[in-house]
């Protein structure tokens, strides 16, 4: 069941009748699967765009206590690791391996960055007793605001379980990229790629953009505005 | 390559490799469609005993056989199994993996593996779900209305963690089906020479993908609401309940067209194979379908005319729910025409079809019936509803289901069933049926509502026959899943082509399939009920009413790969 | 019901339902007739072409473009002719007239409070007077209700987070049936309320009487019943969702955490206002804590009513 078709390459499946078909097959399934993602995002969204009709002054309060700086940096790296998998592609594309795994490596080491500047901003608020929803007890100070003002503004939790639950799955899915960086680098160390063969890199990079992309609107939604 | 022709035992998708390792990691879809098929009978099976335990208990009035919380744990699990486990699932898991392929005359699906993955990913989802029976309480109804569902036991964090599971499987399978469709069809098998399961499959996958993604995230934040507390749906800490209704039902009504659309598929198939005609109106069929699909996704708000949704809202989403509608009834009527100077062969899934014509219509009218905002406010959240959602889901689904089970069984497992055993639990299920459901169509315009324990005393009667209608049903199902065993094992050899039917599945594999469907790729030169164009098929009669004659030998067009 | 309403719909007793019944008997004739056409049809054909030569194959059948054409213009006519009927109606019942006499309703688990403007409270019967278009003003203190009168067709839902309201108007003197219609809970089937409409006089003297001096043991029978208390409670010994009352007051209660306290008024008080507080054993913690609004006179009654009951 495993050889494939006669006179065809050794990657191309016994069901499909050529590469060409293997490879438009894949990048449909891909691009269908990056919509159910939207879609997946598009629901807290509208529930960002609820609330925020609701309680505009809240939401405008609230987006003090996020550092657009770190923020900031975060998109830079984001897109920076977009770049580093294009290239990436464009280097298999012209047959150079070692290329690849170096901006592959790159690509990992953004979204490692990426990952920790989160992890910073999610212990500095936890500290100052910002959790989402029931949860939230501010005290002290937190980024130069005295917490004792934010303690009884009504639906801030409501904007605080958004902001997690938001950032929270988009982390996710960076941390699901991550693990897919890491099989791409042990397959392509192994030589499985090739300029005939890249489908598995120019898939995951469709994934990455998308995951790029998503921060790019959540940042301004929710450290700007 | 005849089982009647080969010396040996001929080479099959069933027996090619027998170990249990070949089935749990199998890639080949048409196994995949057997073990869903299995799994979604277990569901079923499951949420039909909650059904009848739901339907005793409503025997008389006050406690029967449970108290109060038993039975609103029953009726909230047997609503999230049919739904969940069961209906989205079964044709289009079950049918559309085993026959889509094949009518698409490709070796499998565009990813197998994937496909495989579903499945899996169905059971962990359908395991997680039942948990929630040994950890908690089950209550709140299959909508998960808050705050009520986040303000009783812990059963709702494994039920909701179990639904977004199982919409992983069913988004993977619809967009495994997508690709196929689009990237695998035979040479020759043009848009409009699909068969109409295939377009159905199609429409259907397109809500499972669009529409699924929004449940999941509904169904996460209801469980980060009961684990953490999130705030966004329960008004204790300043959510909204209405929000989560307007997200709820808008994966929940789409997924309505989830469960119905696979189900016009079937029927047209049905309605053309055994009136022997063009199904009419084939591209008003095929494209209303993919319209439904979209325009599905406008209407969710008809489920909340007296949620506190604003007047204007509910006023235009009655209207939009017109416009799906007309296209319904004009299917209906399409498929009647069908059988107009055809040749109209009443076998057992001929059978299924007219019923089906039967109770979906009387699902549609009454349909027809809430969508209109008056009326709705009386009959909203009553039997009246019960009934309907119940004439459409299992009038409509279900009865197809059964209908496309028994037409491909002879494909699926190389047998034919006793006919008569077959006519007779039709029966019964047609008549179990209507004496459940429609007298709750009269309790409920009566003012009887809904998930109510115990009622008053002028419904009684009513219960009593719907209670007893249960129970026939029961019975004519029960007797399907015994003729079913007994045909596995001892029923009459099927040929390949019972039924005379036309699309690949019947014209160029046997019965069952070789491993990889086909010996060469078919090249498709017809229409999938173009009857009038195949005379090999029909020279010397048609037999495999399962009563003794032979198979007539089918033509082969398999030309030889360019 | 059912003596005066039809085989489908119960007796039309508010001003609106007739017009609501128009519009469903309307719409269901028109199904029927095209059920009829369509069974019909299908039966007809499949005896009449029903297959007698196996070998026979249909000539190519040509689609009747008139057929399919008028089989979509006849039902969007038909559909817009019930949408527009449909819509005129809703309005008419979304609108409350200004001069509508308001009653604020509360749907707590799992009875129904109602309010008068003079400060009057009453659980589950509500009296209102005939003859002129009354106004509920409703919200929820736990979890989503819904207020439905099927003799009147009028129905909504009653949330915890916003005020909704219904109106009707009935005309003749009478006893209707209210339901709950959202699931709430495990006593959603009892939460049936009755309303009783009344002549405006006889009306104004039953409001003024609910401030009336009632003797403890009286009023508690009273509020047992009006907040279905018998749904979990019975007064007779038999086992229900909750313990019964008769010989409850005196007895010693066993918990499932193992203690014992003998039952007295302070027991009886925590139980009523903090049902979660002691859960006696091999009961469910099944009690919502949606009576902690009743007054002290209430308890009283209530106390010495459950006290009577040995």
């Amino acid at each position: 069941m495993a050889q494939p078709a006669a006179g065809q390459p050794a990657h191309v499946k016994h069901y499909f009748v050529s590469s060409d078909q293997q490879f438009d097959a894949a990048k449909m399934g891909m691009w269908l699967f990056l919509i159910t993602e939207i879609l997946l995002f598009s629901g807290m969204f509208v529930a960002y765009t609820v609330y925020r009709v609701w309680h505009p002054e809240v939401f405008l309060a609230a987006s003090d206590l996020l550092d657009w700086k770190l923020g900031g940096l975060n998109t830079l790296v984001l897109l920076g690791s977009s770049f580093t998998v294009a290239f990436g592609i464009q280097r298999i594309q012209k047959g150079d391996r070692k290329g690849l795994l170096i901006n592959l490596g790159l690509t990992l080491l953004c979204a490692g960055i990426f990952m920790l500047i989160k992890y910073v901003e999610y212990a500095g608020k936890f500290e100052a007793g910002i959790f989402p929803g029931a949860n939230f007890n501010p005290t002290g100070t937190y980024h130069g605001h005295d917490m004792a003002d934010y303690a009884d503004i009504l639906f801030l939790p409501q904007f605080f379980s958004i902001y997690f639950v938001m950032t929270g799955i988009h982390g996710f899915h960076v941390l699901i990229g991550m693990g897919i960086f890491i099989w791409l680098i042990i397959r392509s160390y192994k030589g499985d790629f090739s300029p005939e063969y890249y489908t598995p890199i120019e898939l995951s990079g469709l994934y990455w953009h998308l995951v790029d992309i998503i921060w790019i609107f959540l940042f301004p939604l929710l450290y700007l505005i | 390559m005849h089982a009647s022709s080969a010396a040996a035992p001929a080479v099959h998708y069933l027996n090619n490799e027998k170990t249990i390792k070949s089935w749990i990691t199998t890639v080949d879809h048409k196994r995949i469609g057997v073990m869903y098929l299995v799994a979604v009978s277990l569901a079923f099976l499951a949420g039909g005993i909650l059904a009848l335990l739901v339907r005793t208990e409503l025997a008389a009035p006050g406690e029967t056989i449970m108290g109060p919380d038993a039975y609103n744990q029953s009726f909230t699990l047997h609503a999230v199994l049919m739904v969940f486990a069961f209906i989205i699932p079964a044709i289009p898991a079950v049918m559309g993996n085993f026959v889509l392929p094949i009518q698409l005359g490709a070796k499998d699906v565009a990813f197998p593996r994937l496909n495989l993955a579903s499945f899996y990913i169905y059971l962990i989802g359908a395991v997680i779900a039942l948990t929630a029976l040994v950890v908690g309480r089950v209550d709140g109804g299959w909508t998960f209305y808050a705050p009520y569902s986040t303000s009783v036991g812990n059963g709702v964090l494994f039920i909701t963690m179990g639904v977004f599971v199982m919409g992983f499987s069913s988004i993977l399978t619809g967009l495994n089906f997508i690709v196929t469709v689009h990237k695998m069809r035979a040479p020759g098998l043009t848009w409009s020479r699909l068969p109409l399961f295939v377009w159905s499959i199609y429409a259907t996958s397109i809500v499972q993908v669009l529409a699924t993604p929004v449940i999941g995230i509904t169904m996460l934040l209801l469980f980060l609401e009961k684990l953490v507390g999130i705030g966004i749906f329960d008004p204790a800490l300043g959510g909204d309940p209405v929000l989560f209704q307007h997200f709820f039902w808008f994966y929940s009504h789409p997924a309505v067209y989830i469960m119905i659309l696979p189900a016009f598929g079937v029927i047209s198939d049905l309605m053309g194979t055994f009136s022997r005609n063009r199904v009419q109106g084939y591209k008003f069929v095929a494209l209303s379908s993919v319209a439904i699909a979209f325009l599905g996704f406008l209407v969710w708000g008809h489920h909340m005319f007296v949620s506190g949704q604003s007047a204007v809202s509910s006023i235009v989403f009655s209207l939009i729910t017109y416009l799906i509608g007309i296209p319904t009834g004009v299917k209906v009527i399409n498929w009647v025409l069908t059988m107009y100077r055809g040749s109209v062969w009443l076998q057992t899934p001929m059978l299924y079809a007219l019923m089906f014509l039967i109770t979906f219509s009387i699902g549609g009218f009454t349909g027809i019936m809430l969508g209109v905002l008056a009326i709705d406010v009386h009959l909203h959240d009553t039997y009246f509803v019960v009934a309907h959602f119940h004439y459409v889901m299992m009038g409509g689904n279900v009865i197809a289901a059964l209908g496309g089970l028994h037409y491909w069984w002879p494909k699926m497992f190389g047998r034919m069933y006793n006919e008569t055993l077959a006519r007779i639990a039709a029966l019964l299920v047609f008549i179990g049926f209507n004496l459940t459901f429609f007298p709750q169509f009269i309790m409920g315009s009566r003012g009887m509502p809904r998930r109510y324990y115990d009622y008053l005393p002028e419904f009684e009667i009513f219960h009593q026959l719907s209670t007893l209608g249960s129970y026939v049903l029961g019975v004519g199902l029960f007797m399907i899943l015994g003729y079913g065993i007994h045909s596995l094992f001892r029923g009459k050899k099927a040929p390949a082509n019972p039924w005379g039917a036309l699309t690949l599945e019947w014209t160029h594999t046997d019965s069952m399939p070789d491993p990889h469907n086909f010996h060469h790729t078919p090249v498709v030169t017809r229409g999938p009920y173009d009857y009038h164009l195949a005379p090999e098929l029909f020279n010397d009669g048609v037999s495999g009413d399962g009563a003794g004659e032979s198979a007539p030998e089918i033509v082969h067009r398999d030309t030889s790969e360019a | 019901m059912g003596e005066n309403g039809s085989f489908w719909l119960p007796e039309a007793a508010s001003t609106i339902a007739p017009e609501v019944d128009a519009l469903f008997y309307f719409v269901y004739w028109t199904s029927i007739l095209f059920f009829v056409g369509v069974v019909g049809f299908l039966i007809y054909f499949a005896v009449k072409y029903r297959r007698k030569d196996h070998s026979f194959v249909p000539p190519a059948f040509h689609e009747n473009k008139w057929i399919e054409t008028a089989s979509i213009v006849i039902p969007t006519i038909l559909v817009l002719i019930v949408f527009t009927w449909g819509f005129k109606v809703f309005v008419k019942m979304y609108a409350a007239p200004p001069d509508a006499y308001e009653i604020t309703v509360r749907g707590k688990q799992w009875y129904w409070e109602y309010e008068y403007d003079n400060g009057v409270v009453v659980p589950n019967e509500v009296h209102v007077p005939i003859g002129r278009p009354i106004k509920l003003n409703m919200s929820a203190t736990d979890v989503l209700h819904s207020y439905f009168i099927p003799e009147f067709r009028v129905k909504h839902d009653v949330l915890p987070n916003r005020y909704t309201s219904l109106w009707f108007q009935v005309d003749e003197a009478g006893e209707y049936q209210v339901y709950c219609t959202e699931y709430c809970g495990t006593s959603h089937s009892a939460m049936l309320g009755k309303l009783i409409a009344e002549p405006e006089a006889e009306f104004q003297r039953w409001l003024s009487d609910q401030n009336a001096d009632r003797p403890p043991e009286e009023l508690g029978e009273i509020l047992v019943a009006s907040y279905n208390c018998a749904a979990c409670h019975s007064v007779d010994g038999s086992r229900g969702v909750g313990p019964t009352f008769q010989g409850l007051f005196g007895s010693e209660r066993q918990f499932e955490d193992g203690t014992t306290v003998v039952a007295d008024e302070n027991y009886l008080r925590e139980s009523i206002l903090m049902p979660a507080a002691k859960i006696v054993e091999t009961y469910p913690p099944a009690m919502p804590p949606s009576y902690s609004s009743l007054s002290a006179r209430e308890l009283d009654g209530l106390i010495a009513y459950i006290k009577t009951l040995q």
